[in-house]
């Protein structure tokens, strides 16, 4: 199965009637994750986050596509001063 | 600054109740005359219940304010009688497009289906609606509204309300049964009974300008995060008549307010957004810090809170005055079938049960897209910037960007109130959502759904063919026309010719059958508010009065 690149987030047995909210439930609770630590700290929670995730989909072709988009756009989007 | 628009001066009168010894006692006394108040005194003298509504200024709305207002919103305006102005004035848009760093990344289309009365959302400033409100109000004999009357103090008894007011001509009392509080953010009358809003401010500032200008941007919400003239924070520009413009610019925490309203400010920030060639002119300006809170209850005893006396939010996602006046959209008929002695006093508990999950869910979703346009912590802007990149690309990615999720309704799916589905339906009308509109064909040709219903309970019956009806469900439904509480019947034909006794409209564009995922025997009871409130695969009468008798707690 290819890289899923349309919105997918949803929890077993519960309705969702705005196609927003699982979406944005899931942004909260990763930015409370987030909550009171320094920047070191975060940068690790993130890095255990990815390695947990990486080993939860397995399949190594999907994770290659996810790293190759992840990496192809942080040098080529213009920067603001 | 103000040049489309002049403040009408409405008139202060002495009233009678000024010159008696005693308080003169009113059935139902609402305190402000903003859109909130207004709405729910319109609603209530549509009701027969005698009005009697306060104010202490004698104008609308200073400055625009409200801008945008949802379809749920024009849908309780058409049902109260006021829709049509809003709508003709009104600039209706449906397509939303974010910008990060000068690129477009996204849009959105809030309406992405015909076959409804009322659009998406239309943007009209906050004085045209409350002067189109003023004048509705103006049409009912029941309907008092008295300018230039502050409330001053309020005093309840177990049996009825005691207001103190100052006039002109000075101080006066009067009492009532049942008092609504639509006094706005800061209520005095909130205060004066000793209650709190509580909830959290949000440390930024924002630059609300309304510009005059000639210009042909098209009638879009334009959202920009980091863009090049506003380097770092984000902006809003935004469509309203009369060649008005809403501009939005966050200005961060440390923003001197006084400062950054003088027009000599303003006027370049204006600039460095649309281009140095395109002539403008201010028309009004105001810096704010915004807050979401609400009260624990909206209830207590005879006073209810609405609007945002009961819940304030950040107007990312224009939920302020939508979600004021779907309070009182809930609340009047249950007032009604109270005053009446049809329902139950702990009816009206129900309100505050219901709009407490509304304004939480109003808030939530108001503070999350305070939170994404606002990131407090360098990860969280991390995050933001990495949502915006990849969502040139990445349609997931495009479903997360929160630049405010405009006002919608709450499903009242867990409301005592309703009754839970026991058959099974693949449409998203489950009890407790706000009702969808279909276009049908009635005696008198296209009508629309929504102008059928509403005001007082409805009862919607779908058959494929309307000469199938059978006798025995023709006798229930007069039946259910005479109930104590009373129900209107309206059968829904897929096809065939109006029924003999009983409302009939054709389904000519399946559009119910579709919404309403209806087949055979198909019945949905819908509440005075437009509610679904319980739906049946088949028709059976004493289920529906069981139904009946839930959603006006009479059991
Ligand atoms: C910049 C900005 C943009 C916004 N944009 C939107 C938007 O796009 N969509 C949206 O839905 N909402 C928006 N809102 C929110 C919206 O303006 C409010 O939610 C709405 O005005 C609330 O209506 P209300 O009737 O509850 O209160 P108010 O409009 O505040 O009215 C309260 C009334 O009570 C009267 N009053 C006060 N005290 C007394 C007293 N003691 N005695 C008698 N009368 C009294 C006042 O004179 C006033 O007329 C925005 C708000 C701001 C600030």
């Amino acid at each position: 199965m290819p890289l899923v690149r349309e919105t997918n987030f949803h929890q077993p047995g519960k309705r969702y009637f705005r196609r927003y909210r699982a979406g944005d439930d899931f942004y909260e609770a990763l930015i409370n994750m987030h909550r009171e630590l320094s920047d070191e700290q975060s940068a690790k929670a993130n890095a255990k986050l990815i390695l947990l995730l990486a080993n939860h989909i397995g399949d190594l072709e999907v994770l290659g596509e996810a790293l190759e988009i992840a990496r192809s756009g942080v040098d080529s989007f213009p920067e603001n001063e | 600054m103000f040049h489309t628009y002049k403040n009408p001066v409405y008139e202060y009168k002495k009233s009678r109740d000024q010159n008696t010894s005693g308080p003169v006692h009113h059935p139902l006394v609402v305190v402000g005359a903003g859109p909130v108040g207004m709405a729910a005194a319109i609603d209530a003298a549509q009701q027969e219940i005698p009005t009697l509504i306060l104010d202490e200024d004698n104008t609308v709305s200073v400055g625009s304010r409200a801008v945008c207002y949802s379809k749920r919103t024009l849908e309780i305006m058409n049902r109260l009688g006021c829709s049509q102005p809003m709508i003709e004035r009104g600039v209706t848009w449906n397509l939303g497009k974010v910008f990060f760093r000068d690129q477009l990344v996204s849009s959105f289309n809030l309406l992405p289906e015909d076959g409804h009365k009322l659009p998406a959302f239309i943007n009209l400033q906050q004085y045209y609606l409350e002067e189109y409100l003023v004048r509705r109000m103006d049409e009912f004999e029941n309907l008092e509204i008295r300018w230039k009357n502050r409330v001053m103090a309020v005093e309840t008894n177990a049996d009825r309300v005691v207001l103190s007011i100052d006039t002109p001509d000075g101080p006066y009392q009067l009492s009532c049964d049942w008092l609504l509080v639509a006094d706005g953010a800061n209520s005095p009358v909130r205060e004066f009974l000793g209650l709190e809003s509580r909830g959290q401010w949000f440390h930024d500032r924002f630059l609300i300008a309304d510009v005059v200008m000639k210009a042909e941007f098209p009638p879009e919400r334009w959202f920009s995060f980091d863009p090049s003239y506003h380097p770092g924070r984000s902006t809003l520009l935004h469509r309203q008549p009369d060649d008005v413009w809403r501009l939005d610019f966050q200005l961060g925490w440390d923003a001197d307010p006084e400062m950054e309203k003088k027009p000599e400010n303003v006027i370049p920030r204006v600039r460095a957004m649309l281009g140095a060639d395109i002539e403008f002119e201010l028309e009004w300006c105001s810096v704010y810090t915004f807050r979401c809170r609400r009260m624990e209850t909206f209830r207590h005893g005879r006073v209810f809170f609405v609007g945002d006396a009961a819940h304030q939010v950040s107007p990312f996602g224009a939920r302020g005055a939508n979600s004021g006046i779907q309070d009182t959209d809930n609340l009047i008929w249950k007032l009604k079938l109270v005053m009446t002695g049809k329902a139950p006093d702990r009816l009206l508990d129900s309100y505050s049960d219901e709009r407490v999950y509304a304004a939480d869910e109003n808030i939530m979703n108001s503070t999350r897209a305070t939170d994404f346009i606002t990131p407090k912590s360098a990860v969280s802007h991390t995050f933001r910037d990495a949502v915006l990149e990849l969502s040139c690309q990445q349609p997931f990615a495009r479903d997360l960007i929160n630049s405010g999720r405009l006002s919608d309704t709450a499903f009242l799916t867990e409301s005592a109130l309703t009754t839970p589905d026991s058959d099974r339906f693949g449409s998203d009308m489950v009890p407790g959502a706000a009702m969808l509109d279909a276009p049908v064909t009635g005696s008198q040709g296209s009508q629309w759904l929504i102008d059928l219903v509403g005001g007082r309970f409805t009862l919607l019956y779908f058959v494929d063919e309307t000469a199938t009806l059978s006798r025995s469900v023709l006798q229930d439904l007069e039946a259910l026309g005479a109930n104590r509480i009373p129900v209107k019947s309206l059968v829904i034909g897929g096809h065939g010719e109006p029924a003999a006794g009983v409302a009939t409209v054709i389904d000519t564009q399946g559009l119910f059958r579709k919404r309403y995922d209806a087949t055979e025997g198909t019945t949905y009871l819908i509440r005075p508010d437009q509610q679904v409130t319980a739906r049946w695969r088949a028709f059976d009468i004493t289920k529906i009065v069981a139904a009946i008798d839930s959603a006006t707690a009479n059991h």
